[in-house]
This record gives C-alpha cells, sequence and structure tokens, in this order.
C-alpha cells in the first residue's frame, strides 16, 4: 500500500468534484432539501380530525356533548347528518373520518339509568389517525361523562370527593410535548445520509468506466485498496460536511433538543457515513453504468432505511422475523444512537452495543468493497 | 522482450484470438494489423494483464504476465484506444497523476515531462484542461502520460485512429526516436496503410497472424505481381480481363482497374485483349503491391485453402 | 448531355457554426450524375456535419447547399426523400433479421407495395444472403451488415447516395465487395458521396475533397492530387542505420523536408532525377555505405501534410 498513489488518487477525485459545479451544488443542497421537505412534510400527529354528528334526540345533554367535541382542537366540526345513510355517505366519501351518533333517549337513560351510550363510527383506512381519533372521542367523553357525574352528585347534594380511587398521572419523558418531529427528524437526518451517501459513492467507480479511464487505470500498479481510499476520501469529507449541516438544521432550524456529547455523535455519524460510501462503491464496482449505480444504491440504502431501521416503525412492534433481519440494517443501529443522544442525552455506556456494532458492520464493508474491485476487465 | 505463445481468448461463442504467436525485440515497432473484431484489443489488454487469456503464454522482459502481473506492470505502459485521460484535469495534472501512480521521483518526471511537451510542441498546453485538447494533442498527451515513467515495452492500441496525419506523423517521430532508445513497441492499426511504418508487422485474420515479417520481405513474398488499368470505362475492362488466364483478381478504383496476376508478363496479354475487345486503355503499369493488396491475396489463399 | 452533366449536388461557400465553433468553414464544390467523391479528412474536421447538412438535419449558417436540385435549408423533407443514407454503425436491428430489417425500411423510406418485393429480393441478392433472410442480423458479420446496410439505404432507388464511414471494422476482402458494389451503383447514374479518414479509400473515388478543420484543402482526382500538391518528388533512402543521416539529408541542397518511415527515410527533393545521385553520394561521403535511393510515389497522406504544414506556416502551395 503507497501512499503517494492514495494521495494522487485522492487529488485527481478532488480536482474532478470541485470543477464540477454542479454535482457539488447537488451534494451538498440536496440534503439540505430533503431536511426540509421531509421535517416539515412528516408529521404524527393529529389534529382537526373531520368530525360529522347525527344527533337522534337534539336535547341539551346532547347538544352540551356534541359542543365538547366542536370545542376540543382534535376535531372540527364539518355537519350534522340527518339519517345513516347521510352518515355513510360523508364516511364513503371522506368529507368526515369520524361520526359521532347520539342516540334518541340518551338523556333519558342518563338520568334515569345513570349510564349513556354513545355511538362513534370511525373510518379506519388509516389506522394511525383512526386510533388516535378514536381515542381523543374517549377522551372528550370522559371528559363529558366525569362532568355529567360531579353535577348529578351535586345535585344530590352530595359532597364532592375523590371519585375515582386511583389516579394516573401520566408524565411523558424525552419528549414531554409529544411532538412527533423530535421523534423523526434524527430519523431524517440518518436517512438524508444514506441516501447521500450511497449516491456519492455510487457514481466514483461507474464514471471510470463509462469515460473508458478505468481500462487504463487497472493497467497500472495501483492496487483495489488504494483506489477505494483515495476515491472515498474526498466523498467522506463531504459527506461529514453534509452530516453537519443536518445536524445544525436539526437542533436549531427544528428545535430538536440534543442532550448527548458531540464527540459521540461525530464518531458514531463517521462510521455509519463509512459504511453507506462502501455499500455505493460496491454498487459502483459492480454495475458499469452511472445511471444503474445510482438507481442501485439509492435502493440498497433508502428502503431498508426508511423501512427497517426504525425510522418510522417502531422495531419492537415488528414480527419476530422481520425484527431479525433489522439487525442487518446498518440504519438501525444510526437511529437508534441518534435518538439517544438527541432526546435521552444517553453517556456512552448505553451506547456501547449499538456503536460496536455499527463499528464492525463499518469494518466489514470496508473489506467488503475493497475486495469487490477486480483489476480485470473481465 | 515480448515473447507471447498459443494465446487464445473467447467469449463465450465468440472466439477473439485463437492461438496467437509473436515476439517483438528491443528498439523495434512491431504492427498487429487487422480490421476491428480482429482480435486486436483483445491481445493488447492480455498484455497488460487488463484481461486474463483462456490459454497460452505472455512474457515480457523476462517477467511471466500470467504470473506476476503486478510485477509485469512496472516496465510496461498500456494505452488503450479510448485513453484514459481525465478531461476536468489539466495537461499538467494528467501527467502528474500517472507519474504519482507509477511513483517516479519527482525530479525525473518533472524534467521528462518538460522534455516530452517541447517535443510534442505542445508546452504552451501546460495548463489547458485535456477536454479542449484537438484529437490530435489528446492523443500526443495519451503518449507523454504513457512515457513518464520510462517503461521498457509500450502497447498501443490503434493510436492515431481518427487522427489528421500531420498529428500522425509527429507522433510516429516520437515512436522513431523511442525505437533509438531501445523501447520494444508493439502497436495495433486498422489503417493499412500505416502498417509499412512498423519494422515488423503480423497481419491478423479471425483471431490468428496470417502472416508475420517486415513490410519488405511480406511484399516480396506477395504471390504474383500487381498491374494498375488506367481506363475511363474501367467497369468494361474488369469485365473483360476477369476471365483471363493467370488474373487471380480485379478491382475498381477510382481510375480505372488494379489487377493481380500470377506473373507480370500477363501484361502484355492483357494489353492485347482490351485491344481486342476495342476498349480504350490509358496506361497499364506494374505497380508495387500495398499491405491491403497482400491482405487479400493472403485472405483468398487461406480460403482456398479451407475449402480444399 | 446537359441533364446528364447536371450537377447533383452543388455546394456554395457553406458555412456552419455551432455557437463560437465554425463546424464547415466557406466549403465549395460539386457532385456530378453517376460520380463518386470522397471526403477524406481526420476526426473532427467537419466531415460528418457536412452530410448532416446535405441530408437536411442541419441548417446551414452560411451558403448555400442543392441536393438533387432542391434547396436543403427551404425544403429539407423533400431532400431526404431523394436521398439514401448509410451510417457508420450500419443503424441495422440486431435482434430483427434481414428480412424484418428491409421490410422496416422499405416502410420509412415509402417503397410502393408495388414494388417492394422486387426491391427485397434485388437487396438480398445484392448483400449475398440469398437463404439466410431469416437470420438475425446479430449473427452476421461484419461485412454481411454492411451489405445489407447499403441494401437497406437504397431500397428507394435514391439519386444520390451518403455514406458516412462505411467501412470502418470491415476486413479488406468485404471492404473491396463493397466497393464493387457502390461502383456499379454509380455506373446506373447514383451519385455517392462518401467520408471517410482512411486516406487509402480515396483510390476508390473518382474525385476527393481533402477536408481540415472545416475547411476544404483540395480538390480534384487521386493522381492530381498526389502529384502537384506535393511541391516536389518523394524519395525513400534505405540502408544501414539510416536514421543516423537525417541531418546530412536536411542540410543537402534541393531536400525540403525528411521523414522517418518504417525502416526508410522519405525525402522531398525538388527533381527526383537530379538529386537522387548527389544525395548517395554525399551519404557515401558521410561514412553510410549501401544506401539504396529510389523514387517512390507519394501517397495522400503525403499531400496532406504538405498542404496542411503549408498552410500552418502560411508558405502557400500550388494545387
Amino acid at each position: 500500500m503507497r501512499w503517494r498513489r492514495v494521495k494522487a488518487i485522492m487529488v485527481k477525485e478532488y480536482l474532478q468534484i470541485v470543477r464540477d459545479p454542479r454535482s457539488l451544488m447537488i451534494a451538498l443542497l440536496i440534503p439540505v432539501l430533503q431536511m426540509f421537505l421531509l421535517g416539515y412534510g412528516i408529521s404524527l400527529d393529529v389534529q382537526k380530525i373531520p368530525l360529522c354528528a347525527y344527533d337522534q334526540e337534539g336535547s341539551q345533554a346532547s347538544q352540551d356533548l356534541l359542543r365538547r367535541f366542536s370545542a376540543s382542537r382534535y376535531f372540527e366540526l364539518q355537519g350534522h347528518a340527518g339519517n345513516y345513510a347521510e352518515v355513510g355517505r360523508s364516511l364513503d366519501t371522506g368529507r368526515c373520518n369520524i361520526v359521532v351518533v347520539i342516540p334518541s333517549g340518551f338523556s333519558k337513560s342518563l338520568t334515569d339509568a345513570g349510564r349513556g351510550v354513545v355511538q362513534v363510527l370511525l373510518d379506519a383506512t388509516d389506522t394511525n389517525t383512526a386510533s388516535l381519533a378514536a381515542g381523543y372521542a374517549q377522551a372528550v367523553v370522559a371528559g363529558y361523562s366525569a362532568d355529567v357525574q360531579l353535577e348529578a352528585i351535586q345535585r344530590r347534594g352530595g359532597s364532592v370527593q375523590t371519585l375515582t380511587p386511583v389516579e394516573v398521572r401520566a408524565r411523558v419523558w424525552f419528549n414531554e410535548d409529544l411532538v412527533s418531529r423530535n421523534f423523526i427528524i434524527p430519523g431524517v437526518v440518518a436517512l438524508v445520509m444514506a441516501i447521500v451517501g450511497a449516491q456519492l459513492s455510487s457514481l466514483t467507480i461507474a464514471r471510470e468506466w463509462e469515460r473508458g479511464t478505468m481500462e487504463l487505470l487497472v493497467s497500472t500498479p495501483v492496487q483495489p485498496l488504494e483506489l477505494m481510499l483515495g476515491k472515498l476520501a474526498p466523498y467522506f469529507v463531504i459527506g461529514m460536511l453534509d452530516a453537519c449541516i443536518c445536524l445544525t438544521l436539526a437542533m436549531f432550524w427544528f428545535d430538536v433538543p440534543f442532550r448527548g456529547t458531540l464527540a459521540a455523535l461525530m464518531f458514531t455519524t463517521s462510521l455509519f457515513l463509512t459504511v453507506v460510501l462502501c455499500i455505493g462503491y460496491y454498487v459502483s464496482v459492480s454495475i458499469r453504468s452511472q445511471v444503474g449505480a445510482s438507481q442501485v444504491a439509492l435502493v440498497l440504502t433508502m428502503l431498508p432505511t426508511t423501512l427497517l431501521s426504525g425510522f418510522s416503525f417502531p422495531i419492537d412492534q415488528m414480527p419476530a422475523a422481520v425484527r431479525a433481519v433489522t439487525y442487518l440494517v446498518s440504519g438501525r443501529y444510526y437511529v437508534t444512537i441518534l435518538k439517544a443522544l438527541f432526546l435521552k442525552g444517553a453517556p456512552w455506556s448505553e451506547l456501547l452495543l449499538p456503536i460496536l456494532c455499527l463499528a464492525l458492520y463499518a469494518a466489514l464493508m470496508v473489506l467488503f468493497a475493497a475486495r469487490a474491485f477486480r483489476k480485470t476487465l473481465d | 522482450m515480448i515473447e507471447v505463445s498459443g494465446l487464445q481468448k473467447s467469449f463465450g461463442p465468440v472466439t477473439a484470438v485463437a492461438g496467437l504467436s509473436f515476439a517483438v525485440r528491443p528498439g523495434e515497432i512491431f504492427g498487429l494489423v487487422g480490421p476491428d473484431g480482429a482480435g486486436k484489443t483483445t491481445t493488447l489488454r492480455m498484455l497488460a494483464s487488463v484481461m486474463r487469456p483462456d490459454a497460452g503464454s505472455i512474457v515480457i522482459d523476462g517477467v511471466d504476465v500470467l504470473e506476476a502481473p503486478e510485477r509485469a506492470k512496472r516496465h510496461v505502459s498500456y494505452m488503450p484506444q479510448r485513453f484514459g485521460m481525465y478531461e476536468d484535469l489539466t495537461v499538467e495534472e494528467n501527467i502528474r497523476f500517472y507519474a504519482d501512480l507509477f511513483e517516479v521521483p519527482y525530479a525525473t518526471w518533472r524534467s521528462r515531462a518538460d522534455t516530452m511537451l517541447v517535443a510534442a510542441d505542445m508546452t504552451s498546453f501546460r495548463k489547458r484542461l485535456a477536454g479542449l485538447l484537438s484529437g490530435g494533442m489528446k492523443q500526443k498527451l495519451g503518449l507523454i502520460c504513457s512515457l513518464v515513467h520510462t517503461p521498457r515495452v509500450l502497447l498501443l492500441d490503434e493510436p492515431t485512429t481518427g487522427v489528421d496525419p500531420l498529428s500522425r506523423r509527429e507522433f510516429w517521430q516520437i515512436l522513431y526516436s523511442l525505437r533509438g532508445e531501445g523501447v520494444a513497441m508493439l502497436i495495433s492499426t486498422a489503417y493499412l496503410d500505416e502498417a509499412e511504418r512498423c519494422d515488423r508487422l503480423a497481419l491478423l485474420h479471425a483471431g490468428a497472424a496470417m502472416y508475420c515479417d517486415t513490410p519488405a520481405a511480406l511484399k516480396a513474398h506477395m504471390p504474383g505481381a500487381m498491374l494498375e488499368i488506367v481506363a475511363s470505362d474501367a467497369r468494361r475492362v474488369g469485365d473483360a480481363i476477369r476471365a483471363l488466364p493467370g488474373v487471380l483478381g480485379s478491382l475498381l478504383t477510382g481510375v480505372g482497374v488494379h489487377v493481380h496476376v500470377d506473373r507480370a508478363e500477363r501484361r502484355s496479354e492483357i494489353a492485347g485483349a482490351l485491344n481486342a475487345a476495342d476498349i480504350a486503355v490509358s496506361s497499364i503499369d506494374e505497380v508495387t503491391p500495398t499491405i491491403e493488396d497482400l491482405f487479400v491475396a493472403l485472405l483468398e489463399q487461406e480460403q482456398a485453402k479451407e475449402s480444399a | 448531355m446537359a441533364a446528364e452533366r447536371q450537377a447533383q449536388i452543388v455546394v456554395d461557400q457553406l458555412v456552419k457554426r455551432f455557437g463560437s465553433f465554425v463546424a464547415v468553414d466557406g466549403v465549395s464544390f460539386e457532385v456530378a450524375r453517376g460520380e463518386i467523391m470522397g471526403f477524406i479528412g481526420p476526426n473532427g474536421a467537419g466531415k460528418s456535419t457536412l452530410i448532416r447538412i446535405l441530408c437536411g438535419l442541419l441548417r446551414p449558417s452560411e451558403g448555400r447547399a442543392l441536393v438533387a436540385g432542391i434547396d436543403v435549408a427551404r425544403d429539407p423533407e423533400a431532400v431526404r426523400r431523394r436521398i439514401g443514407y448509410m451510417s457508420q454503425k450500419f443503424s441495422l436491428y440486431n435482434d430483427m433479421s434481414v428480412l424484418e430489417n428491409l421490410r422496416f425500411f422499405g416502410g420509412i423510406y415509402g417503397v410502393s407495395r408495388a414494388d417492394i418485393a422486387g426491391r427485397l429480393r434485388f437487396a438480398v441478392e445484392m448483400a449475398g444472403l440469398v437463404g439466410r433472410e431469416n437470420a438475425l442480423v446479430a449473427t452476421l458479420a461484419g461485412g454481411w451488415k454492411q451489405r445489407l446496410a447499403l441494401g437497406a439505404a437504397i431500397l428507394h432507388r435514391p439519386a444520390i447516395l451518403f455514406l458516412d464511414e462505411p467501412t470502418s471494422g470491415v476486413d479488406p476482402s468485404s471492404r473491396r465487395r463493397f466497393w464493387d458494389l457502390i461502383h456499379t451503383l454509380a455506373q446506373e447514374g447514383v451519385s455517392v458521396l462518401v467520408s471517410t479518414h482512411y486516406m487509402d479509400e480515396a483510390e476508390y473515388c473518382h474525385r476527393i475533397a481533402l477536408i481540415n478543420r472545416g475547411r476544404l484543402i483540395a480538390l480534384g482526382t487521386p493522381q492530381e492530387l498526389k502529384q502537384h500538391t506535393l511541391g516536389g518528388e518523394l524519395l525513400a533512402l534505405e540502408g544501414d542505420r539510416i536514421g543516423d543521416a537525417m541531418s546530412q539529408l536536411l542540410a543537402a541542397p534541393g531536400v525540403m523536408d525528411v521523414a522517418m518511415f518504417g525502416s526508410a527515410l522519405h525525402a522531398l527533393v525538388d527533381r527526383a532525377e537530379l538529386r537522387s545521385p548527389e544525395l548517395q553520394a554525399r551519404l557515401g561521403n558521410a561514412g553510410f555505405a549501401d544506401v539504396r535511393v529510389r523514387r517512390i510515389n507519394p501517397s495522400l497522406e503525403d499531400s496532406f501534410v504538405h498542404l496542411v504544414g503549408a498552410s500552418r506556416s502560411g508558405t502557400g502551395a500550388s494545387a
């Protein structure tokens, strides 16, 4: 391994990058654009769910209840239905995601039997929204129910006492406002790094093949490892620059709280970057067209990172077989570490396992990619 | 310096090289001559260790290329057809890159580059981006990059295809001066007239060498003689002489007919036949056969042998 | 007859610019009926651009071009109906058969139903592919493909044929067979314009034009060009270590240029008969025994080099 040859390749690659302002801009701008797009575009919070009401009774009590729904920030009253046919239509057309039906005899059963039944119809094609809507609806009804009970007791002249023996005081740790953005942005950073990193390196070898310079390179004494180091070094620098941009945006623009150490962040990011660069390099070696290489690299990094890294779907909710597969996805370790660093401020000891896994992954990928390059044309 | 023996290479059902053998001495320019598909590029790639042969042996400067390819590469320089020059790097940066890859000491490559750029008349283009050079200059730059580490063996794959004749001449002047320094050069070309510039050549056909010798010896060995008939109605001339005894082949050209005969003496017979048929002819002269004439004659011989 | 002599192609001071780059720089020439005109020049000289203009694929920046009497700038579509075009890589479909390819091109060129059967037969025969009509083009060797591509280009009986580097990658026998076919076509009155960077293909043409950097640097028969553009006569000197004799030769009177060529030196002298014995003596005195001197015919490449070299240094060469 000769340092002079590595340096020669690094310098050449660097000059080529710098003299192509277009690709340089893309390398630095695309991450920014993606951060904004995904950061603002994805939100798991649900508010202003469109709601329809079918008030069969039209009494004081029913209107009280409905007023609570419309006052809640989670719901937005779209209109009233006159019969079940209209209810069905409003759900079918998507005008409403949730319909509250208050049957006739509601207030009577409240006063007589001390119990009222309210029907809630949900459009569950989007189960996420539906389950949240159901939860919010139950909360609204529970609130109404408590007030009704209180009123009844006061009317009977009893004193207000603690009615529930157990009170649940929920306190949310780590993401007090339950802002989904804080939970998503670290994942977005991982996704952007995965995509950009692989894209940058996937073109490098394929480009030499397409331009015809590879044939000559192979006939020189340059070694595969030298070639790989020389070529990936400039892209590593660019990748870290991209990472800094994304992380800065996350912390200062999106206001995601950061509670870990900068050193841990940089170290783990460089490990992850190494992995994706090697993936891109390997693709570039195997596929000799730039267009093909770039597409395959995208698929190999974007899909697993999006679906299996814990970015969009929690890993522990996945079936065992799929969970096993996620161990192979490097993004999983990086996303775990990022979330831990950002939201939990976890110390090194806790991060040790995922970091080790990521480091092992990186080492394996480097070996794998270096060996993939063969100095022959066929 | 270069010894090739029994080289074979196939790509699936297509045989590119079929038992090729030849040798190149130091200070010699050896030409591999043949049209595309004859196996020239494949042969050069195998010599440059960029491809592995299916069978055969290659020894360059005493090193078995198949056993120790990396060692062989140190003294060999390969200039592929689509030369690997970086268009977005300057002339100087390109030269430097290859000097670094071969680990040439700084002072050495600097002075060599200076000398060669002067010889190639390219000193004023040092800082020019390689992509902005003309075709001829790109080839010269390619040659300079190949020579910066003072190779003892030079492999050139069709280096002057499509290049203007003036640049081609300058290119060859550089090759001739290298010849004086004892470099062994193997050059492939599809230009049959360029073949005459080589010291020795091998005519390739279907992956094997049909013939291997100096241009002069090849022409002397050519069976029969070539006649040039200058006439305005070439077609009539051609039709008239085709069936005559001793006429091995004829070709219509812009001026008349190019005839291959078994003996130069046939000239008078042909003149007589044309006269008798009342076809006007300006002249009938014996001419030196070209490499193409040779190629075709040999091909016909081969085909005759095959069908026999 | 006046009709016979009317030129099929007339090019008058044609100029084509791409931005600031001048690809064709004031080119003028004519091609008659049944004439084979060769355009010889290196890559990038402007040959392909010129052919594209004549085919109506590019608009000229200045000047005029008439093909079969039609102005290419004004009515390119009409031009395309009258011409056949064969390009470098033969533009045949590898995954279609011989007949399928021919039918395809027949359809594109609008060959009438009445005519098509006969034309297909003609093309197959010309290419020598009788009995192999259903073979896939991918299985054909270079020479066959070349002739097939020619057949496809003339299905509609064009009066003018443009050939762009038609013989690259083809073995010499096939190349000769191909030129035989071209000559037959020319005999029948088709005008053929060939563009190539192979100097030796000039021999097959009736007249040639040497093109360099977008300019026409010479126009005439190959014979004329070789004899009159060199400005001298060519000698070949051979002998032991003849390469060392170069400086001696350059200093000798009457010697205009000396270049190495294979194992001989080629010297351009004013008068071969005069200088031949002089040089022999001179070299003998300088220690070069056994020098053989003979007069050789210049090649087109020699002419080209001389013309280009002359224009570079500013000394005009009389053509």
